[in-house]
């Protein structure tokens, strides 16, 4: 098997002003071109994880290698340029002046030629919706658009990796499947691995893989189907039952028979169909 | 304390060339004590709508009542402070609204910025951090030193300890870990039957806009589009669809049964119980004939 892009080894992390460690033993492998959903309670370590990943802080303990490099102060740059990541709050990452700016200075600092740029940033802010802002002040703009933006700057970038962290937590439910829809497909096409940190777990239901964080440990890892089994428990982690088993579970209570608990409302509504259309 | 918007408008950045008409010709009536719920696509102007509700925003035309105080367009406002005690937003971003050194001096700088002691203030901060499910050991932490749920939470407890009459909150739950966003939207709620607040609430979530709001309003490309109670806006998902928008999950699970199964339900459904009760009564009906 191919050495996983990214690889974390017993790490652990601690914030100078903090009493508690905020990541602690954590071992981690991802896959070129796979997606990876992180869930977890607030305050769980995810975004610490996001920032290590890119260099922002440096374990305390254990090691992070990106593509075979280990991730140290000498090679946090080349490291860097691989990964495209944007953060929680749009505001904090936004450096141009105009949308377009702003998209294009990560591939200034890339060295990208001044004619391929241009057409990379208008094609990626055409994939967010965003094309008829090109002139606007980034910060004068509302929220979910902030977020769209942000987005535009790492599908312009074409990094080996993408981090995203609540990276669509203003968008409306339609505009954010839309998003995810068109990262997946970018995934696909250009063989780019996907690290998405989220709330939503109708959006790490799509995922290849996730892995639920608590209290700075990874608490379990599995294909959307192992976790979504873990019903309650879910809840007791901060987090929440998906719809579909929530409806197969009240229906059963309520006298229907079902063979298992759905994770999709196409699944359920099929077994429904089988068992009660002998007419 | 009723609130009012009359055919407002409101132009960012007025007589400059990133002048932008946000919102025009927007009326909507809180009366007080009620519930309403702001949905619509990005970019549509529930923000700039709630900003106009404790006069952070002026109208670039129209009238803003709220309670005895009238913003009018075109006039210098004064002394704004009690409109701002009485009315207490949640901004979109919470980092928009920390700033102090400590989480306890944040949260209880709005109390005493209208008058409340020190020692009571500390209680409420006290109070406010337990209802949204931090630990007492926050307060002492500095607010920029937080995850962004705990921001969140922070900046939310910083708005109940106002103890304002009108609580406005701009999609409150985003950033919130799945059982957070149950437990606070929950606490909203509760504060709204048990002190008879009224509640503005912007949200992309339409199962919150269905479950809690008396009434729903639409908002698209800046003006209302359509006004009405959950029941509604949310039986005509048609609509909703092709505003870009989307009905509650209990609703589509309703559209797909019904498409699979070739029938019509009686009734929209909008929550998961009722839903369940309907939808195994006919199950239950179908296989007994
Ligand atoms: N800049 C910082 N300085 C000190 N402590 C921090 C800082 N950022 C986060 N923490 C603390 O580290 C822990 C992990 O925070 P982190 O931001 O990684 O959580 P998260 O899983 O991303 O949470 P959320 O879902 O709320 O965004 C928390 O206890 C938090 O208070
Ligand atoms: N400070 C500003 N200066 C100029 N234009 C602005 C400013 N803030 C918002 N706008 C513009 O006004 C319009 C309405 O924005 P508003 O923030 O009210 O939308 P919204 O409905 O809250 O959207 P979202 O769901 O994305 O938060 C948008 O087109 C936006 O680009
Ligand atoms: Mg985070
Ligand atoms: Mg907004």
């Amino acid at each position: 098997m191919k050495e996983p892009l990214v690889f974390l080894s017993n790490v652990s992390f601690q914030y100078d002003s903090q009493e508690r460690p905020a990541l602690n033993g954590i071992n981690l492998e991802v896959h070129e071109g796979e997606w990876l959903a992180i869930v977890g309670h607030n305050g769980s370590g995810k975004s610490t994880l996001a920032r290590l990943l890119n260099g922002l802080h440096y374990p305390k303990e254990g090691t992070i290698a990106i593509s075979g490099i280990q991730l140290t102060e000498e090679t946090v740059w080349d490291v860097r340029r691989q990964i495209g990541m944007v953060f929680q709050n749009p505001d904090n990452q936004f450096v141009g002046t105009t949308v377009q700016d702003d998209v294009a200075f990560g591939l200034e600092n890339n060295g990208i030629p001044a004619d391929v740029m241009a057409e990379r940033v208008v094609d990626a802010l055409n994939k967010v919706n965003m094309a008829s802002f090109l002139d606007q002040e980034p910060h004068h703009l509302s929220g979910g658009q902030k977020q769209r933006v942000a987005i535009a700057g790492v599908i312009a970038l074409r990094p080996a990796i993408i981090i995203l962290d609540e990276a669509t937590s203003m968008l409306d439910p339609r505009g954010r499947e839309e998003v995810i829809d068109t990262m997946m497909k970018l995934q696909d096409q250009e063989k780019i691995t996907v690290i998405s940190i989220t709330h939503d777990l109708e959006e790490a239901a799509k995922a290849d893989r996730i892995i639920v964080m608590n209290k700075g440990e990874i608490y379990r890892e599995g294909t959307p189907e192992e976790i979504f089994q873990m019903d309650e428990e879910l809840v007791e982690l901060g987090l929440d039952i998906p719809f579909p088993v929530k409806i197969s579970k009240q229906l059963r209570e309520k006298g229907i028979n079902l063979s298992r608990h759905y994770l999709t409302e196409e699944e359920l509504v099929a077994e429904l169909w089988t068992s009660h259309s002998k007419m | 304390m009723d609130i009012s918007l009359q055919n407002v408008e409101y132009r960012y950045s007025v007589g400059t060339p990133f002048e932008h008409l946000a919102i025009a010709d927007v009326s909507i009536d809180i009366p007080s004590g009620s519930y309403l719920a702001i949905i619509g696509h990005t970019g549509s102007g529930k923000s700039t709508v709630l900003q106009h509700l404790n006069a952070l925003l002026k109208p670039t035309k129209g009238t803003v009542l709220i309670g005895s105080r009238e913003i009018k367009a075109g006039r210098k406002e004064k002394n704004l402070k009690g409109v701002r005690k009485k009315v207490g937003i949640v901004f979109q971003f919470p980092e928009h609204q920390l700033f102090e050194e400590t989480v306890e001096k944040d949260i209880c700088f709005g109390p005493m910025n209208f008058g409340v002691s020190e020692e009571e203030a500390k209680r409420r901060a006290r109070a406010a951090i337990f209802q949204v499910g931090l630990s007492e050991e926050i307060l002492e932490k500095s607010p920029f030193d937080l995850s962004g749920g705990q921001m969140r939470r922070v900046a939310i407890a910083g708005v109940l300890a106002m103890d304002p009459e009108c609580i406005v909150l701009d999609e409150p739950t985003a950033g919130l870990d799945p059982r957070g966003r149950k437990e606070i939207m929950d606490l909203f709620y509760r504060l709204h039957q048990e002190r008879g607040l009224s509640t503005v609430l912007v949200t992309h979530s339409m199962e919150d806009a269905a479950r809690y709001a008396d009434e729903i309003v639409i908002m698209h490309k800046g003006k209302v589009r359509k006004k009405g109670s959950p029941k509604e806006i949310f039986s005509v998902p048609a609509e909703l669809l092709e505003l870009g928008l989307d009905v509650p999950e209990v609703v589509r699970f309703q559209m797909k049964l019904e498409q699979t199964f070739s029938t019509k339900f009686e009734k929209v459904c909008l929550s998961q119980d009722e839903l369940t009760d309907m939808v195994a009564s006919y199950l239950t009906g179908r296989t007994s004939l």
